[in-house]
């Protein structure tokens, strides 16, 4: 093993004398490498997760009154709270209706937050009042049918289950020390639908209009209209309509598409991302202070050597490389070593945090272990600049002079 | 044997700025050295002899006078320079043989052949220059470690002749060795010699300045007498 570039061969040689410090070194950049690039790889999984799941509700454009601003921008429960509220009338809803309608399903939303009681257990829960020809467009069941009466209603399934209700099951809305109660019968249980803006039905009891009208009366006065397109593409272009129309003269109502609430969310957890590899970095930075002290000591422990190459005709030039090809060898070790067991470690970590490895191997989330491990090597190189510098600027006599 | 000077000084100082006060280790030294001499240098230790062979050897500069080593002067080169002189004008062999501790024998004399002509040795130079020394291929193998005294200086010498200096310049060759050995190394330096190498020794030992055809003396950095 004598390659032709003479002064990495002495650098590959040096190395392989102190196998064991130069292993420890290493290993840091290894830790330093499988920590930057599984947190980031956790962070990359979370974003494309909830991106998909958030671009699948890309068609729905929900339009609210204006100064009724929830800050999640989620379905708006309680939003009928009080009288003073600004609500969406029914002649607003047929403007909407007309523009929108040609291009999907518009519907106005009636939400309360209310008590409900089932035998002894009472709880809060949201009520929507939705028309009832709308329910089978927009809701899929697991089971049981859609209301079509006033005393019938269905719920989402994770309230089925906390309060075990089955079909034909009864429920009391309304708080009886408050004011009277109104019995509903469960007709059906909806399938489970995930976070969304238009409707968070998971928790939720959903009836018929007239039932929620004439438990909080209201009528023609809603929280908010939903509009579920058939072509995700026309979002835009209703969206403009609906405001052009209904905002002529002043602002009174503001239409949300699902894509605000997405960069929200994608730019919150690449904060979080970038704040928990920032974390991950240190590890590496205790690396960077390692690799500086074994490069160090091994220019000390070499100061004769250097002083003999550099009296029978080595450049500075020369031993400056001599030591940064060091640091670099020990980067790359660590690097590749640290990439392999980065993909194994993140997989885990992936697979624990965010709950599926779905994205796993997308080039988002893999891209960063090529990122990973050029930090890593160039957190070794400039750790052995240094010493490479000090070592190449040592007087060749008074180097030689050394024991 | 040409009679053109390979070193020559011109009243050259060398003073060492320590805390305690200047130190003069060279106090204007005029001297010539011509090509294919044999020059030993001698005096007591801290006379300057270290001093005047690392000037000579352009591992240092003089503070004030010119140094011409091969016609150049080495007080007005650059580092670089200095650098590229040490490894194709001067060949320089240490007391304590200095052999790079990673390399082979063999690399150790192949190293300064690569330096210079940034290629591996294909001619067999390397092997031929280490027979001449008498250290055989198998020896060559061997790191500095598992060499003998006597061997390490055999294969120091032939690194220092394997870019074929202009000048041997010898720092107590022989100071390391046994007195058989020291005889040993000295007889290949008289040879060198003889086939027209410029040799310049330092020693304190006036056997081995025997060997040389001209003494140099220094007496507190100055030249005694020549």
């Amino acid at each position: 093993m004598f390659v032709k570039d003479i002064i990495f061969a002495l650098s590959v040689r040096s190395i392989r004398l102190h196998f064991l410090r130069s292993v420890l070194a290493a290993l840091g950049i290894v830790i330093g490498v499988v920590a930057i690039a599984s947190m980031g790889m956790m962070g990359a999984n979370m974003t494309l997760s909830v991106t998909e799941e958030l671009s699948s509700m890309g068609n729905i454009l929900v339009v609210r009154p204006s100064g009724d601003m929830p800050g999640g921008g989620m379905a708006g429960q309680g939003s009928l709270g009080g009288d003073d509220e600004d609500l969406i009338s029914e002649d607003q809803l047929k403007d909407i209706q007309r523009i929108a309608g040609k291009y999907g399903i518009v519907y106005g939303l009636y939400s309360e937050s209310d008590t409900i009681e089932v035998g002894d257990m009472k709880r809060r829960s949201t009520v929507y009042g939705l028309d009832p020809d709308v329910i089978p467009s927009i809701l899929t069941l697991s089971d049981g049918a859609c209301p079509k009466s006033t005393s019938s209603v269905i719920v989402g399934p994770s309230l089925a289950e906390r309060l075990d209700l089955k079909i034909g099951s009864k429920i009391d809305i309304g708080d009886p020390d408050e004011g009277s109660t109104t019995t509903v019968r469960v007709v059906g249980i909806i399938e489970e639908r995930g976070m969304s803006m238009d409707l968070n039905t998971d928790s939720a009891i959903i009836g018929n209009e007239k039932l929620f009208v004439g438990i909080y009366g209201g009528e023609g006065e809603y929280g908010q209209v939903n509009v579920v397109l058939d072509d995700i593409n026309d979002a835009e272009t209703v969206k403009t309509e609906i405001e052009d129309q209904l905002n002529r003269k002043e602002e009174e109502v503001t239409v949300q598409d699902s894509s605000r609430m997405l960069e929200s969310i994608t730019s919150t957890l690449g904060t979080l991302t970038s704040f928990v590899m920032a974390i991950a970095g240190i590890s590496l930075l205790v690396a960077a202070v390692s690799i500086f002290n074994v490069m160090m000591m091994s220019v000390t422990e070499r100061v004769r050597e250097i002083g003999i190459l550099r009296s029978i005709g080595t450049q500075k030039l020369e031993v400056r490389k001599m030591f940064i090809y060091e640091a670099a060898i020990l980067g790359f070790i660590g690097a590749i070593i640290g990439a392999i067991f980065s993909i194994a470690i993140g997989y885990v970590v992936v697979l624990a945090m965010v709950g599926s490895t779905e994205y796993f191997f997308a080039p988002a989330s893999l891209v960063y272990v090529p990122c990973a491990m050029a930090t890593g090597m160039v957190t070794c190189i400039l750790s052995g600049l240094y010493p490479a510098w000090s070592a190449s600027n040592l007087d060749p006599i008074e180097a030689l002079r050394a024991e | 044997m040409s009679n053109s000077p390979v070193v020559e000084l011109d009243t050259v100082s060398k003073v060492y700025h320590l805390r305690s006060g200047d130190v003069v280790a060279l106090d204007r030294v005029s001297l010539s050295i011509e090509a294919g001499e044999f020059v030993a240098v001698m005096g007591p230790s801290g006379s300057g002899k270290s001093t005047l062979l690392n000037q000579v050897g352009s591992m240092d500069i003089p503070t004030s006078g010119d140094l011409y080593i091969a016609g150049k002067n080495i007080g007005k080169m650059a580092d670089c320079d200095l650098t590229k002189m040490r490894l194709d004008t001067i060949g320089y062999i240490f007391q304590k043989f200095n052999l790079i501790p990673l390399l082979t024998a063999f690399e150790n004399v192949e190293y300064p052949y690569i330096l210079k002509n940034r290629k591996r040795d294909e001619s067999g130079r390397v092997r031929n220059i280490l027979e001449m020394m008498g250290i055989d291929s198998d020896l060559a193998l061997h790191r500095p470690s598992e060499l003998s005294g006597g061997q390490q200086q055999r294969v120091a010498i032939a690194r220092a002749l394997i870019n074929e200096p202009k000048i041997l310049l010898c720092d107590e060759p022989t100071g390391n060795l046994d007195t058989r050995t020291g005889r040993h190394i000295m007889e290949i330096l008289t040879r060198l010699n003889r086939e027209g190498m410029t040799v310049i020794m330092v020693t304190h030992d006036p056997v081995i300045a025997g060997y040389a055809r001209r003494t140099i003396n220094l007496v507190d950095g100055r030249l005694a007498c020549s």
